[in-house]
């Protein structure tokens, strides 16, 4: 995991985007900028970060189904849980389960494990929108391939 | 049996905090109601869940904004009640 960069997800190991489930695997840094100052001698990961590694593998899930023909931003996030710190070092399985793909929109769970115990869990929304320029498409082609999205499910591979 | 509208209804008061009393067939659920457009999503979630459909809302909104239709047809409740039972209709055959 990049914090600093908001790359939370190291690698896919499971996507079944037919079925509409996703698991990924991430090793938080054992430094970053982000644990100097959360918290000074304390360092864990913040949840909003914890939030943020599930709906970065929820749009993996989303966008896999789609064939990169689309891109899904967070509009809304329910029930989020934060049960546990998870610390620099720290090896993590963050998984998604579709609920629901709508017109326009889609509704997915999102769960991190730490050595197989509930760490987070939460319900979040997608927009499912057309991407707003080339650019950012191709940035998300690249990096799909970096965290091992199946090159079948990638038009440009 | 609850009716469509009573249906829709309820799950635009419970999700958006609106007083069920206030909900009528002839609400514009924008411009009479208030909903914004992520708290309708919320509904559709909901409606799509309880008729087990899928309301076209990508096509809806491009029909609207070319100009095609007027947005009361999809958007005040009885026309979406009336689009509602329409999809349930086709998906039943």
């Amino acid at each position: 995991m990049r914090l600093e960069y908001f790359e939370l997800v190291d690698r896919i190991v499971e996507l079944d985007p037919d079925a509409g489930s996703i698991a990924a695997a991430c090793v938080l840094p054992e430094r970053s900028p982000v644990f100097e100052g959360h918290f000074p001698g304390h360092p864990i990961l913040p949840g909003v970060l914890m939030i943020e590694a599930m709906a970065q593998t929820g749009g993996w899930l989303v966008m896999a189904r789609l064939r990169f023909e689309r891109m899904a931003f967070l509009a809304s996030v329910k029930e989020a849980k934060m049960r546990r710190f998870l610390v620099p070092g720290q090896k993590l399985r963050v998984e998604a389960r579709l609920l629901h793909d709508g017109s326009g929109y889609a509704v997915a769970t999102g769960r991190i494990l730490a050595e197989r115990m509930a760490v987070a869990d939460a319900e979040m929304t997608f927009r499912v929108l057309p991407f707003p320029n080339a650019m950012l498409r191709a940035s998300m082609l690249a990096a799909a391939a970096r965290v091992a999205v199946p090159a079948e499910l990638r038009p440009d591979a | 049996m609850a009716s469509t509208f009573d249906t829709v209804a309820g799950i635009i008061s419970e999700i958006c905090g609106i007083p069920r009393e206030t909900i009528t067939p002839t609400s514009h659920a924008i411009e009479d109601l208030g909903i914004d457009s992520l708290d309708f999503l919320d509904v559709a979630f909901a409606i799509d869940k309880a008729f087990a459909i899928k309301l076209p809302l990508e096509q809806w909104t491009q029909e609207v904004n070319e100009g095609q239709v007027p947005s009361d047809r999809y958007f005040v409740l009885q026309g979406l009640c009336d689009n509602i039972d329409q999809l349930v209709m086709a998906k039943a055959g």
